[in-house]
């Protein structure tokens, strides 16, 4: 093994592959800031190019590159204007966008980019420790276990729900389920509920939703209120440095989130969307007090969790592939594609045939994050910067970036205008105080959760397996608790204050 | 009533919609025999949805938060203050541009949506607007029809 990394570092540290790793980097954080180009459309494009260079090693490392490039480039956009382009950051722009409406934007960034390096760092590591070993648990995880997984996802809607709005949310969590069932069935894929339109056959694009909930109506309401938008013209630029009280708050978070985070990118199917959003809710609960309110509205841990969950799962979904040849998610099965074209066949033999290409690949990952934090720290003040637009040329380019993020999804003009009807009513379900976040979730993990939940069922002939897959019940159990928990506790916290006694 | 009773009960009508197309959602002739048919998940999201939105149209005015005003939380009690007039603007020029990309093309439709946007925003200053309007629609279109190979028709569809 240690022959194998040292062949490894020397391929991936020649000039040429470090070349590699920087193009990729730039180009994936620029391209990835345009919501509606994730790390999975970037890499597909690159994809000639890195035929072209012919080097698998080279090729894959420009890969990796543009990959963790896109992620970082996701993450701005849904920090400075609550543009989440990639399912995966949409967790991220629940503190990320609070923070840098406080004018914390520079340092909402730099917090992205240290809990992204160590996420994908350890991430690097676990990966080149137990990727064989992983790589057969991994296996073990079945549709029960999927579905169990999803609907611990889908506790992470526990965070919004405030005083007064458990209802709300949990209303506006399966709005979201159901507008995940629009489009094919599950399993068979027959159209259903399209009510006869053929631009609903794929169901509502995530990225148009997520443009409607989160980045139009904050358009909107900058026009509306312009004293809103007063709060980020100032000190956009300032407080680039995290204190040092931060990074104390941050560090057991990043540490737990990069294991929980990877492991959970282990699990073909699972990613880094789930990794973020329970992420997130984990965190949220092991918070205490005035910690665990802040979560919402702009807190650093609420922003690092997901952040260094959704790089460790991003490195963590290189498992399936590299150990077993199973694309675990839609980028690496575009990456399983581009090996294939380059002539190398990722599986369990992968190791012993191609040693070099294996562990070139897993220490340009490592090179990657480095350079991306390298690149981007100086970068962050010129990002930032871009909030100090005047408003009268921010709000149009928002509004067009948003648009056009929809529209090249799909190149449907259509697609526009179920944007904008969808952007009105979302606006007025902020107005009365429906969180929109759990919707989104809800689409998010819809459509899997149904998937998993009747392959389960049809395999087992009913729902016995709840109870008799140990794994899948305790998952059951975790993710009732993370909805439950936060809930009983705040009535216990009232309880306490009204000087109701303790129970024993 | 207040607005989020109101939504409530849009959601309700919509649910009990929902569920009356799922109770007659036509089913292939191999899936009626399996234990978990495509339009189980959606019955029961119609009827939770139902019973959601009916808690919520039934459940009293929730007291405001102890620490005051959420931040990013709107105020509907100012809602007279707000630019309603721009809003609306935006949203009719939204709409206008998603029937105008075909048609007027990538590069005209987006110059003139970012120029008179700007201008229902304000903005009186053309000399700066229609340049920096031109060269987002150009880059943009650049990025996206020739580095990246989506097409995108950048003139109008007489023209091409």
């Amino acid at each position: 093994m240690l022959e194998g990394i040292m062949a490894g570092v020397l391929t991936a540290l020649s000039l040429q592959n470090l070349l590699m790793v920087v193009a990729g980097c730039l180009l994936g954080t620029f391209i990835g800031m345009l919501p509606g180009l994730g790390p999975m459309s970037i890499i597909a494009i690159m994809i000639p190019v890195a035929i072209k260079i012919g080097d698998p090693s080279a090729a894959l490392i420009l890969l990796a590159g543009v990959y963790y490039g896109a992620i970082f480039g996701g993450s701005t956009s849904s920090i400075l204007i609550n543009a989440p382009g990639v399912a995966g950051t949409v967790a991220t722009s629940f503190d990320g966008y609070p923070m840098a409406r406080q004018g914390k934007a520079g340092k909402a960034l730099t917090i992205a980019a240290i809990a992204s390096f160590c996420g994908g760092t350890v991430g690097a590591i676990l990966l080149m420790g137990f990727a064989p070993a992983l790589s057969s648990v991994a296996l073990l995880f079945h549709s029960a276990e999927y579905f169990a997984l999803m609907v611990v996802g889908l506790s992470a809607i526990a965070a919004f729900a405030g005083t007064g709005k458990v209802i709300k949310a949990l209303m506006m969590t399966v709005v979201g389920l159901i507008m995940a069932t629009v489009g094919e069935s599950a399993l068979f894929n027959a159209p259903r509920f399209t009510m006869g339109l053929l631009d609903l056959q794929t169901g509502f694009s995530f990225i148009t939703l997520a443009m409607a909930l989160f980045a139009l109506p904050e358009a909107l309401y900058l026009v509306l209120d312009p004293k809103r938008g007063a709060t980020k013209d100032s000190g956009a630029i300032k407080n680039l440095r995290i204190t040092k009280d931060e990074a104390k708050a941050m560090a057991p978070v990043v540490g737990r989130q990069s294991i929980q985070g990877f492991l959970i990118g282990v699990m073909p199917g699972a990613g880094a969307t789930i990794a973020s959003f329970l992420g997130y809710a984990v965190e949220r609960n092991i918070a205490k007090g005035a910690d665990q309110d802040a979560f919402g509205k702009g807190s650093v841990k609420g922003l690092a969790a997901p952040e260094t969950a959704n790089n460790a799962a991003c490195t963590g979904s290189f498992v399936p592939l590299l150990t077993l040849g199973i694309p675990g998610s839609g980028t690496t099965a575009i990456l399983l594609g581009a090996l294939i074209a380059l002539n190398v066949q990722p599986g369990p033999r992968l190791m012993i045939d191609n040693p070099s290409i294996f562990w070139a690949v897993i220490i340009s990952m490592y090179i990657g994050n480095v350079v991306l934090l390298i690149l981007n720290l100086p970068l962050i003040p010129y990002i930032a910067k871009l909030l100090t637009i005047p408003r009268n040329y921010l709000i149009p380019f928002i509004l067009f970036f948003t648009m056009i993020g929809a529209y090249i999804g799909q190149n449907n003009a259509t697609e526009l205008l179920i944007l904008v009807g969808l952007g009105v009513f979302a606006t007025v379900l902020r107005f009365a105080d429906y969180p929109l976040a759990p919707l989104l979730i809800g689409f998010i993990l819809g459509g899997m959760l149904e998937n998993n939940f009747a392959r389960a069922v049809n395999l087992t002939d009913g729902i016995s397996f709840m109870v008799e897959r140990p794994m899948t019940l305790a998952l059951l159990v975790i993710g009732a608790t993370l909805i439950f928990l936060p809930a009983y506790r705040r009535r216990r916290a009232r309880a306490l204050q009204k000087g109701v006694a303790q129970g024993d | 009533m207040a607005l989020d009773k109101w939504i409530a009960a849009f959601f309700m009508v919509g649910c009990l919609v929902y569920s009356y197309a799922a109770f007659t959602y036509r089913l292939l002739p191999f899936e009626r025999n399996l234990p978990f048919l495509p339009n189980t998940l959606p019955i029961a999201l119609g009827v939770i949805g139902v019973i959601l939105s009916f808690l919520i149209l039934i459940s009293p005015k929730p007291k405001p938060d102890a620490d005051g005003v959420v931040l990013g939380s709107i105020d509907f009690a100012k809602f007279k203050e707000y630019k309603l007039g721009q809003a609306l603007a935006l949203i009719a020029a939204m709409t206008l541009y998603a029937l105008a990309l075909r048609p007027v093309g990538f590069v005209g439709a987006t110059v003139l949506f970012l120029v008179g946007t700007g201008w229902i925003l304000g903005e009186r200053k053309l000399h700066i607007m229609i340049p920096a309007a031109l060269l987002g629609a150009g880059l943009v279109w650049y990025l996206v029809q020739v580095a990246l190979g989506i097409y995108l028709r950048p003139l109008p569809a007489f023209l091409t």
